[in-house]
């Protein structure tokens, strides 16, 4: 059974049609990349699925059911989490808050209890701090737990962001760009965790990237995209040995020097 | 420098950090308890003000410090807490621990309707709605006459608690301490507020609507509760300060009082509880310093003819924009940083407290 579905999906803003019937499935357990030149459509397919913008056709399906009747917030309920391009973290918050906001949609307490803060909301808390902590032992946050956001230098706050999506326990990750403007080291470790995502919890992956290092080292399945439409699918060295997405990347091979 | 050893969550879930804290806090509240023995009916009177104040800042403060929400309208929710407050019990002679709390509830409904249609609104567009409620306010009090007496005000009750009278000009240290306990109530809320998902859904609305959905923060529904948790302490601040005034009219709550309020946090400093009563220490007794510098100077000089009228606003307004421009994290931010640098002294660097260059934010959608 399929993880997620985009089915004959379009998106037309006004006259620029973004995403011009793609269609895709991500399985359970695998890491899917989408690759593209820029404008290309791979994040409008994130915004798509994420709900931010609603298709002008066809449907997306998350475990087998339409998502289009939900709203943005409704997604990660379903057990879809997202990091962003440009980091989109609460910057006037510590780190440890950023990952426990991530834990927003397994809160149980209502406002009055919380108000009041009865014994529920403290070991409902206890929870959601374990779980944090989790997230922070895995990606090594450790000496960042107690720093604001904003005085982060940027390698860190990718890693930030892509702990406060675990903390959500998603189904599925989107991970939107996870090594733009990172060093080749923090690239490395960007693998290694998705792999673990992967592997140890048990998290399905769909990612864009520009990186073709990394998706050769963790993807399991690549959809090349040109101007919206699907260009071909397969394993990474499928996708690079590809004429037709050869000459979408470098254009057409008119002088044999422009590799 | 004080090094703190964590050896379990509940640590980081307490109102203090550490044991000291706690120490220095409840000093503070011994004091504050005490102060009727030394001071006083007059500057008891204005100390219970300030607190009135720092309540109604704290309403404000968790809408524009906590929630990123602005709101210029929140004299509108004061006079919705004095006038419900009064009416229930000047009409259906309900006893006043009965009519505070549901004076508070009315201000919240009122909230929360405001922001069913301004949830889509933000910056200076919800500063410009929230504006138009507090000028409609004073209109619909004078609309409303056979209930609020309209122009001509409406007259307070005494309070009277098991027997007692709480008449601000009886028993200012009856009052005081009703007024202390009822903002040490709010402070233990307000608290509780922030350390609870709650506190964390508001943040996260005002520091990324885009990234709060993408965890499942309902937006619409945050925003009210924000709003009615805001509107509803403001209102329970108004109720008292309609008990305080003794009398009031629509002119007690007009668009100033707002904008009195909004500056009241701004100077404190934003997204700090520490910061409403800072604030509310300097609307409180700014007026009173700037009338005793005016008075030994007109004694002393024979200023008189010559003092411009309207000083306090112009001083108001001058501290404003020097808070705006030179230290916008308010008194407290200043705090924050002199405490830091006696902490780390002589470590203490010149820009350990510049931000860093802000990311690009992704493009927002909408």
């Amino acid at each position: 059974m399929s993880l997620l579905e985009l089915d004959d999906v379009t998106m037309s803003f006004g006259g620029l049609t973004a995403v011009d019937g793609v269609s895709f499935v991500v399985n359970p357990g695998e890491v899917f990349a989408l690759v593209g030149p820029n404008g290309a459509g791979k994040s409008t397919i994130f915004n798509l699925v994420s709900r931010y913008c609603t298709p002008s056709g066809g449907d997306i399906r998350f475990e087998s059911k339409s998502i289009l009747g939900c709203a943005p917030h409704d997604i990660p309920r379903l057990g879809i989490a997202r990091t962003f391009q440009n980091i989109e973290l609460f910057e006037h918050a510590t780190v440890l808050q950023n990952l426990l906001i991530g834990r927003h949609t397994h809160r149980r307490s209502n406002a009055i209890s919380e108000i009041l803060h009865l014994p529920g909301v403290r070991a409902e808390e206890r929870r959601h701090r374990l779980a944090a902590e989790r997230v922070i032992d895995f990606l090594d946050l450790q000496p960042h737990r107690e720093s604001l956001i904003l005085g982060l230098p940027y390698g860190v706050r990718k890693v930030v962001e892509l702990g406060r999506a675990l903390a959500v326990e998603p189904k599925l990750l989107l991970l939107d760009e996870p090594a733009s403007g990172l060093s080749a080291e923090e690239t490395d470790d960007v693998a290694f965790w998705i792999e673990d995502i992967r592997k140890v919890m048990g998290i399905t992956v769909l990612m864009v990237e520009h990186d073709m290092g990394l998706v050769n080292a963790v993807s399991d399945r690549v959809l090349a995209l040109a101007d919206g439409r699907a260009l071909a699918i397969g394993t990474p060295q499928e996708i690079q040995t590809d004429p037709v997405v050869i000459e979408a990347y470098i254009g057409l091979g008119d002088d044999e020097a422009g590799e | 420098m004080r090094i703190l050893f964590k050896t379990s969550y509940d640590a980081d879930l307490g109102l203090f950090a550490h044991r000291y804290q706690a120490f220095w806090y409840f000093l503070l509240l011994a004091g504050a308890a005490g102060l009727p023995f030394v001071m006083n009916d007059f500057w008891i009177g204005e100390v219970a003000l300030m607190l009135i104040w720092a309540i109604a800042g704290m309403g404000l403060m968790l809408l524009v410090g906590h929630s990123g929400q602005p709101s210029l309208g929140h004299a509108a929710f004061m006079a919705v807490g004095a006038y419900t407050n009064v009416i229930l019990q000047a009409s259906l002679g309900l006893p006043f621990v009965v009519s505070f709390p549901l004076a508070g509830c009315a201000a919240a409904l009122a909230g929360a309707l405001l922001a069913l249609p301004t949830a889509r609104l933000h910056g200076i567009y919800l500063a410009i709605a929230t504006l138009a409620v507090s000028i409609l306010a004073e209109d619909g009090i004078v609309m409303l006459a056979p209930w609020t007496g309209g122009v001509s005000g409406i007259f307070a009750p005494d309070i009277k608690i098991l027997g007692v009278g709480f008449n601000r000009y009886v028993n200012a240290p009856g009052f005081y301490w009703l007024t202390l306990g009822v903002a040490v109530l709010v402070v233990l809320g307000y608290r509780n507020i922030l350390r609870s998902p709650l506190g964390r859904s508001l943040v996260a609305v005002r520091d990324s609507e885009i990234s709060a959905q993408a965890i499942g923060v309902n937006l619409a529904r945050t925003k009210a509760i924000s709003f009615a948790l805001s509107c509803g302490i403001t209102g329970l601040a108004g109720a008292l300060m309609g008990h305080f005034a003794g009398v009031f009219n629509h002119e007690t709550f007009t668009i100033f009082l707002s904008i009195t309020l909004l500056m009241m946090i701004v100077i404190g400093g934003l997204g700090s509880i520490h910061g409403a009563f800072l604030g509310a220490i300097v609307i409180t007794f700014l007026p009173l310093a700037i009338s005793i510098v005016r008075e030994f100077l007109n004694e002393r000089f024979g200023t008189a003819s010559v003092m411009p009228p309207g000083i306090e606003t112009a001083a108001f307004g001058a501290i404003l924009i020097a808070f705006i421009l030179l230290e916008p994290m308010g008194i407290y931010g200043r705090w924050i940083k002199i405490r830091t640098y006696f902490e780390l002294f002589p470590f203490c660097r010149r820009d350990m407290f510049r931000r860093q260059r802000a990311y690009l934010k992704t493009g927002r959608i909408r």
